[in-house]
């Protein structure tokens, strides 16, 4: 057995089977009927995670954040006149409890100013872009998380066999590789040698005719090459999660009656083992939400591909700090309400969670 | 349900495992300790040994280290600035340059050794920050207790929820890009897990019986932490540190990748970028973005190989497979 089970170094925390909240177990959690009182607790902790991110993004963009009267400005030189009245329009010229103050306005009334750049509305943006990050990651997610579990279990049943050892050295080694690099060799391979796909884009810039089928077909011919180099990261992350959780469950007692009452092998791990190894991977999917977006920032760079993590790294070029303050915030919220959604979800999954006092 | 439970033996420090040898003549405590850190280790390095999988990133990173620092011995800097390129622009692969050259000629073998300087440096120190800054948070929570650890267990908690890198990004605009501020945002962005590892870790470690009769003793909190506590933590705390340097060394490629490295200075990941904007892909300049790419995955992969390895040395948990 030279590669031992460990969930390799995204590592959700070993220690406490990583829930969030992993704290919910050491609290009298209530009866099976308090699903409430477990909800509020939860929601709680997301509503304060989610102040914490606005803070930290008024913080680190507005208190510490360079100079946004250059960033606008560019280059050129410019009187203090000019400098006074960009000063003015961003409301730079006010005490910082005022800042704040319009700050949070701005939070609750939506209204999260322009555009450094073209004078574009921040928020029409981020919708505009957002379709093209969904059907990205949803497609890598889907492929990856299929895949991975699936060979991750199987790679866990047969410990110590070729196959293991193949697949788990294959994760290793994508899990290493930076994902960018990797869309830059799937690019030169697929995209310029072989000429199988387009180098990047969304659609033909010739246009493929107007029925929705071509146009859903050429969308999908884009589609691969970044769905597949997102996805090849993730899989790794899930194929190491998966199979450790199925070298917790493999020396149980059930699995050894399942196999006593002359149930096939293959029958044990599908309908025994798997169902219950997949309750600490999915919190620990859970926690690896973040990942994601760190992988779609990366992705979409390299195949231009119009999303949210394109437009993030645009606006890193510039600096411009509304459209960054915004994503920030978008990109951590999301992260935050799909850990407690996962947390929610988790209880459904896993009756031990519901009943244990 | 945490695989570092309480009674984790093997540890190097972890007094009474049965390797122990007592010296049979009388000798001072520390001499004894000596002799027992010396047994231990040795039992760490037997135990390491068969893991096929470490020993080959050891030797690895052992090489690549050796190269690194050999670098000014069998290359010249010099080359590396744009007006001394020897070469001609994207030259392929060839007898002069076994990596081919860059858009202004240099050497893209000569980069590639000259940025794991770079690399490295960042990727380790800022791995050691994260740790330093995460064990200290950990134990912290773990002993004290009370509303301020509950407090740092919850900031941990949402650290480790949010993206790393859009974090990181956002701290490498607001502080300006060097290479210290670029150590500091993946530090800053990458100590929570080690935090909640060396939490549990503390807790299972506080309730063993010699803990009380330090305590017992007279004990303070500070001759608990480090001289009972901490010797127990640290063969964790290394594993999860050479895990964390290959995490760093990811982050330290895509920050300098998406255009917040250092310009002035030559890192896997500026090279990468170079490659990217200076049109390698429409060119076709495989040679030029390959290399780099390659050498951020072997090490990487070496230090996560490493890390693997001393955590299934370590962890009872995972030892027990057979």
């Amino acid at each position: 057995m030279d590669i031992q089970p460990t969930t390799g170094v995204p590592a959700p925390p070993h220690g406490e089977s990583g829930t969030p909240g992993g704290d919910s177990r050491h609290r009298p959690a209530g009866a099976a009927g308090d699903f409430w009182r477990f909800l509020a607790l939860k929601a709680s902790g997301a509503a304060v995670s989610l102040v914490l991110v606005l803070f930290s993004a008024f913080f680190i963009f507005r208190v510490i954040g360079g100079d946004p009267v250059k960033a606008i400005g560019g280059d050129s030189a410019m009187t203090p006149e000019q400098r006074a009245e960009i000063e003015e329009r961003l409301g730079l010229n006010e005490p910082l409890s005022v800042q704040f103050w319009e700050y949070l306005r701005s939070v609750f009334t939506l209204d999260w100013g322009t555009s450094y750049v073209n004078n574009q509305d921040v928020t029409a943006l981020l919708w505009d872009r957002l379709p093209a990050t969904l059907l990205l990651t949803g497609t890598a997610l889907a492929v990856a998380a299929g895949l991975g579990v699936w060979i991750g279990a199987r790679a866990g049943w047969t410990q110590g066999s070729r196959f293991e050892r193949v697949q788990v050295g294959l994760s290793l080694a994508l899990w290493s590789a930076p994902t960018f690099w990797l869309g830059m060799i799937v690019i030169i391979v697929f995209a310029r040698y072989l000429d199988l796909f387009p180098v990047n884009g969304m659609r033909s810039a010739r246009g493929v005719g107007g029925d929705a089928l071509s146009q859903a077909l050429d969308v999908a011919h884009h589609l691969v090459l970044p769905a597949l180099t997102m996805a090849a990261v993730i899989y790794a992350q899930y194929v190491l999660i998966m199979r450790s959780s199925i070298l917790e469950e493999k020396g149980n007692d059930y699995l050894t009656v399942a196999k006593a009452k002359g149930l096939r092998d293959d029958v044990v791990r599908r309908r025994h083992a798997m169902p219950n190894a997949l309750l600490p991977t999915v919190t620990l999917i859970a926690l690896q939400f973040g990942a994601i977006f760190n992988g779609a920032l990366l992705t979409e760079t390299i195949f231009s591909w119009p999303g949210l993590g394109l437009l993030f790294y645009q606006a890193i070029r510039i600096p411009d700090i509304p459209l960054l303050q915004l994503l920030f915030i978008f990109f951590a919220g999301t992260t935050i309400l799909a850990n407690l959604l996962a947390d929610i979800l988790y209880r459904f999954l896993d009756p031990r969670v519901r009943t244990s006092a | 349900m945490s695989p570092h439970a309480p009674g984790s033996t093997g540890n190097p420090e972890g007094g009474g495992t049965p390797q122990d040898a007592r010296p049979a003549a009388p000798a001072s405590p520390r001499a004894i300790a000596w002799a027992r850190r010396r047994a231990a280790l040795a039992a760490f390095w037997r135990s390491y040994r068969r893991q096929r999988a470490g020993v080959v990133g050891l030797v690895l990173l052992v090489g690549i280290a050796v190269m690194t620092l050999a670098a000014p011995l069998y290359t010249d800097e010099s080359e590396l600035r744009a007006v001394n390129a020897p070469g001609g622009r994207l030259e392929p692969p060839g007898t002069e340059f076994w990596l081919g050259t860059d858009e202004v000629g240099r050497s893209i073998l000569l980069q590639v050794i000259w940025g794991a300087r770079v690399s490295l440096q960042v990727g380790v120190v800022a791995a050691l920050l994260a740790v330093v800054l995460g064990t200290l948070v950990g134990m912290f929570a773990a002993h004290f207790g009370g509303t301020l650890s509950w407090l740092l267990m919850r900031l941990t908690d949402w650290f480790i929820v949010l993206p790393s890198l859009v974090l990181a990004i956002a701290l490498v605009i607001a502080l300006g890009s060097s290479r210290s501020t670029i150590i500091v945002a993946i530090a800053l962005t990458s100590w929570a897990g080690t935090a909640r590892l060396v939490r549990a870790q503390t807790m299972a470690i506080e309730g063993r019986p010699y803990l009380e009769r330090a305590r017992a003793l007279g004990a303070g909190h500070w001759h608990q932490m480090s001289r009972h506590v901490l010797p127990n933590l640290m063969p964790l705390i290394l594993a999860s540190a050479t895990l964390q340097v290959s995490s760093a060394i990811l982050s330290e490629a895509s920050l300098s990748f998406l255009g917040l490295g250092d310009p002035s200075q030559i890192s896997w990941g500026t090279l990468l970028e170079r490659a990217f904007h200076a049109g390698a892909i429409s060119y076709g300049a495989w040679w030029y973005m390959l290399p780099p790419g390659a050498a951020i995955l072997v090490v990487v992969l070496a230090f996560t190989l490493c890390g693997r390895a001393m955590e299934a040395v370590l962890n009872p948990r995972l030892r027990g497979g057979q």
